[in-house]
C-alpha cells in the first residue's frame, strides 16, 4: 500500500506537494470537515433530509479532487460532497439537495460536477461516457469518478471498467473503501485480496493507496491525471480508508462494528497527520487553526442561510424540468395541478 | 423502412460531427438488422463504435457523452434486451434535466427493434412500449412508414432530451414507402391519419398500422368507414387528433401489440373517457396482445391483434 505521510506526520518518502500548495489543501481539509460537522448537526436538528458524513474520509476527498484542473469532470456519490465542492460546487448548491431542492443539483455554468450519484455504482460508467467525448472532442480533459468498496459490486461497476479499458478513455476510478457499505463489511463484498487487484482484469493499473494519507492520494490520483490526459487510458485507486461517523444519520454503527476498531482508525485522523507535518515544519499554529475554523464556519452559515431563504420550487417548475419543453402530457398536469391546489 | 433508417443515419453522421453512433456489432457488420450497415466504413470507427455486449454500459456512456455535449445514437439490439440498460434509463438518463435544473441535459437517442412478427427466439418480440412512457423524463416514438422511420429519427437526434426510438422489426423489409433524400425531419406530438373515415375511430402505432388499415379495408367491405389514426409518438401524445377524431365519430378501438394490463392503450381509453365521453356511442375498445410472455414462433399468432381482431372489434363497437 502506497504511503507517503504517517501517522505522527513523518515522511516516509518525498512529499508530492510544496508546502504553501499544502497549506491549501489543508484548509480545504478544514473546510470539508467544518461542512460535515454541520450536515450533521443540521440533519439532528431537523433543518436537512438524511445526511452522509465523510468524516474520516476528508484526504481522500481533497487529495482526489487537488491534481484536477477546474474543467474537469467529477462523477461522485451522496459522500463526496468535500470532493464536490473542492472542485467548485458550491456549499449551498450541497445544502440545497440536502434540503430536499432540486436547484442542488444546477452546479454553475463553469463547474463540470454532477449531481451527486444516490444509486450506488451506476455512475462510473457516466464519467467513462463524458471522459469518452472528451477524447472524442480532442480536448485533455480528464473525469474522476468517486465510489465505495460497496459499489464495486453493482454490475455498472464492471460495465465501466470495461468499458474504460476497451476505448483507453481518461478516467481516473477512486474507490474509497472505507471497510463498509452501511453494515456489510468489505471482505462480504469480494473474495479478492484488495479491490485494486480488479483492475487487472479490466487491463488498467490498480494502485491501493492510504486513503488516510493526503499525499498518497494526492500523489496517486496526480499520477493517474497525468497518464490520462496523455492518452494512456483510465486507472483505478483503493483508497483504504474508514467513515468515523455512521452511514447516514439514519445509522447505527454499534450494531456492526465494535467502538475499538472506530477508536483505531480515529487515531489514524486523516487532518491530524498533515497537522503534525505541517508543525514540525513551522507552518502551524493553533491560531491559524482557529482562523480556518472561523472562516469555515461563516462560509458554511451563509450557505445554509442562502438555501433556507429559496422560496421553495413551485407547481409550474416541478413540471417545467422534465423536458426542454413540457410535453402536451405536462402541460394538461400542470394544468390540472394548479386547479387541484 | 430498413434503408429509410440508414439513410437517416449518415445523414445525421453526415451533418454533425457531434453524433455518434455506439452498439454491439453495429460497425463491422452493420447491427443485427444492418440498420447501420456501411455507415462505419463511411465514418469511421470512433463514430461508429461497436461495443462490448453491455447494455447498461451503452446506456450509461451514451449518457455521459450526451451530457458532455454530443449527440449518440445508441443501438439495443431487442428490445428484450434493453431491460438491464432500464436501470441507467429511468434513474438517470430521463432525470438529469430535472436533477441539475436544466444544468445538464441528455440529448441521445437509443434506437430498439421491437415486436413479434419474425418467429425470432424467447426475447425477441417484446412490445413494452408502455414501460418507456410510463417514465417521466422520456420521450417514446414508434414509426410506421419510412418516411416517418427516417423523420421521426431525425428529429429525435436533433431533439434536445432523451428518445427511445421503437423500430418495427416486422415492418423493416416489409414496409417500403417513398423516403425524400435527405429525408424530411417529422415533427413530433402529430398524430397522422392514415385513412379518413366517420364511423368509428382505429388507434394504433408501429408495426400494429400496416394490420389496422387492414382491417379498415375489410371494414369498408362491409360498408363500415374507419378513421385510422397512427399516433407515431407516445411521448409527447397529440391529444387534439385523438381527441376530435372520437369525437366525430363516437366509436374507439386502440389497438397495441403490448400487454394488456397498463398498456398504453389503457391511458388511451382513460383519456378519452374523461374528455370525451359524452360523444361515446359505444364502449372503447382495446385489441392488444395478452399478459402472457409473448408465444415463440409456432404459438405467436394467439398473441399479436390480427387484421381480423381488430376488424371484428369495429364491428362489435358498431353493433354496440
Ligand atoms: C442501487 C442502490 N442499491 C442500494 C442503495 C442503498 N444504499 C445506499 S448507500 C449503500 C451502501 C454503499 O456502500 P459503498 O458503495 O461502500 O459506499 P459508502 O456508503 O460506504 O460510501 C446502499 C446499499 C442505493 N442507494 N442504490
Amino acid at each position: 500500500m502506497h504511503q507517503v505521510l504517517q501517522t505522527d506526520g513523518t515522511l516516509r518518502a518525498a512529499a508530492p506537494l510544496d508546502v504553501s500548495t499544502t497549506r491549501q489543501l489543508y484548509a480545504a481539509m478544514v473546510a470539508a470537515r467544518t461542512y460535515d460537522h454541520k450536515g450533521t448537526t443540521l440533519q439532528k436538528q431537523g433543518r436537512l433530509a438524511t445526511y452522509a458524513s465523510f468524516l474520516g474520509q476528508e484526504a481522500c476527498q481533497i487529495g482526489a479532487t487537488g491534481p484536477l484542473r477546474p474543467d474537469d469532470w467529477l462523477v461522485a456519490t451522496y459522500r463526496d460532497a468535500g470532493a464536490m465542492w473542492a472542485q467548485g460546487y458550491p456549499w449551498v448548491n450541497l445544502f440545497l439537495g440536502r434540503t430536499g431542492d432540486e436547484r442542488g443539483g444546477a452546479a454553475p455554468p463553469d463547474v463540470n460536477v454532477l449531481p451527486p450519484s444516490i444509486t450506488v455504482g451506476a455512475h462510473m460508467i457516466h464519467a467513462v461516457g463524458l471522459a469518452w467525448a472528451e477524447q472524442y472532442r480532442g480536448t485533455d480533459r480528464v473525469a474522476l469518478t468517486m465510489f465505495g468498496d460497496g459499489a464495486t459490486s453493482e454490475g455498472d461497476f464492471h460495465e465501466a471498467m470495461n468499458f474504460a479499458g476497451v476505448f483507453g478513455v481518461p478516467v481516473i476510478f477512486l474507490c474509497q473503501n472505507n471497510h463498509y457499505a452501511i453494515s456489510t463489511p468489505r471482505h462480504r463484498q469480494t473474495a479478492a485480496e484488495t479491490l485494486a487487484a480488479k483492475a487487472d482484469g479490466y487491463g488498467m493499473p490498480g494502485r491501493q493507496v492510504d486513503g488516510n494519507d493526503l499525499f498518497a492520494v494526492y500523489d496517486a490520483v496526480a499520477a493517474a491525471v497525468a497518464d490520462a490526459r496523455a492518452g494512456g487510458g483510465p486507472t483505478f485507486i483503493e483508497a483504504v480508508t474508514y467513515r468515523l461517523s455512521p452511514h447516514t444519520t439514519a445509522d447505527d454503527p454499534g450494531r456492526y462494528r465494535p467502538a475499538a476498531e472506530e477508536e483505531e482508525w480515529r487515531a489514524r485522523d486523516p487532518l491530524d497527520r498533515v497537522r503534525r507535518y505541517l508543525e514540525a515544519n513551522g507552518e502551524w499554529s493553533p491560531a491559524w487553526q482557529d482562523e480556518l475554523e472561523q472562516a469555515a464556519a461563516a462560509d458554511v452559515d451563509a450557505a445554509i442561510t442562502a438555501a433556507e431563504q429559496l422560496e421553495p420550487l413551485g407547481a409550474a417548475a416541478v413540471f417545467d424540468a422534465v423536458f426542454a419543453e413540457p410535453t402536451p402530457q405536462l402541460l394538461r398536469q400542470r394544468n390540472r395541478a394548479a386547479t387541484d391546489e | 423502412m430498413a434503408q429509410a433508417l440508414t439513410a437517416a443515419l449518415g445523414h445525421a453522421l453526415r451533418s454533425d460531427r457531434d453524433v455518434l453512433i455506439l452498439g454491439e456489432d453495429v460497425g463491422t457488420t452493420g447491427g443485427v438488422f444492418r440498420i447501420t450497415d456501411g455507415l462505419q466504413t463511411e465514418f469511421g470507427p470512433d463514430r461508429v463504435i461497436d461495443t462490448p455486449v453491455a447494455e447498461s454500459g451503452i446506456a450509461g456512456a451514451a449518457f455521459g457523452m450526451a451530457v458532455a455535449g454530443l449527440r449518440p445514437v445508441a443501438e439495443i439490439q431487442f428490445l428484450g434486451f434493453a431491460y438491464p440498460a432500464y436501470d441507467q434509463i429511468v434513474s438517470h438518463i430521463s432525470r438529469i434535466r430535472t436533477r441539475s435544473q436544466h444544468r445538464f441535459t441528455a440529448p441521445l437517442v437509443i434506437r430498439i427493434p421491437y415486436g413479434a412478427g419474425i418467429g425470432a427466439a424467447e426475447h425477441h418480440s417484446e412490445s413494452t412500449e408502455a414501460i418507456f412512457a410510463h417514465t417521466p423524463g422520456v420521450k417514446v416514438v414508434v414509426p410506421s412508414t419510412p418516411a416517418d422511420a427516417a423523420g421521426l429519427l431525425l428529429t429525435a437526434i436533433a431533439d434536445p432530451d432523451p428518445v427511445i426510438f421503437l423500430e418495427p422489426i416486422r415492418s423493416y423489409r416489409r414496409v417500403r414507402g417513398e423516403v425524400a433524400d435527405p429525408p424530411r425531419p417529422v415533427a413530433f406530438g402529430e398524430a397522422a391519419v392514415r385513412r379518413s373515415g366517420t364511423d368509428l375511430t382505429l388507434v394504433a402505432y408501429g408495426a400494429m398500422v400496416p394490420d389496422t388499415m387492414d382491417a379498415a379495408d375489410d371494414l369498408a367491405v362491409a360498408g363500415i368507414e374507419a378513421e385510422v389514426l397512427d399516433l407515431r409518438t407516445l411521448v409527447p401524445l397529440d391529444y387534439d387528433t385523438l381527441l376530435d377524431s372520437a369525437n366525430r365519430t363516437g366509436r374507439v378501438v386502440l389497438v397495441q401489440e403490448g400487454h394488456r394490463t397498463c398498456g398504453f392503450a389503457a391511458e388511451l381509453a382513460a383519456t378519452i373517457q374523461e374528455e370525451a365521453l359524452y360523444s361515446l356511442l359505444a364502449p372503447v375498445t382495446r385489441v392488444t396482445g395478452w399478459d402472457t410472455v409473448v408465444p415463440l414462433r409456432r404459438a405467436e399468432h394467439h398473441y399479436v391483434p390480427s387484421p381480423e381482431r381488430i376488424a371484428a372489434a369495429g364491428r362489435a363497437v358498431m353493433e354496440a
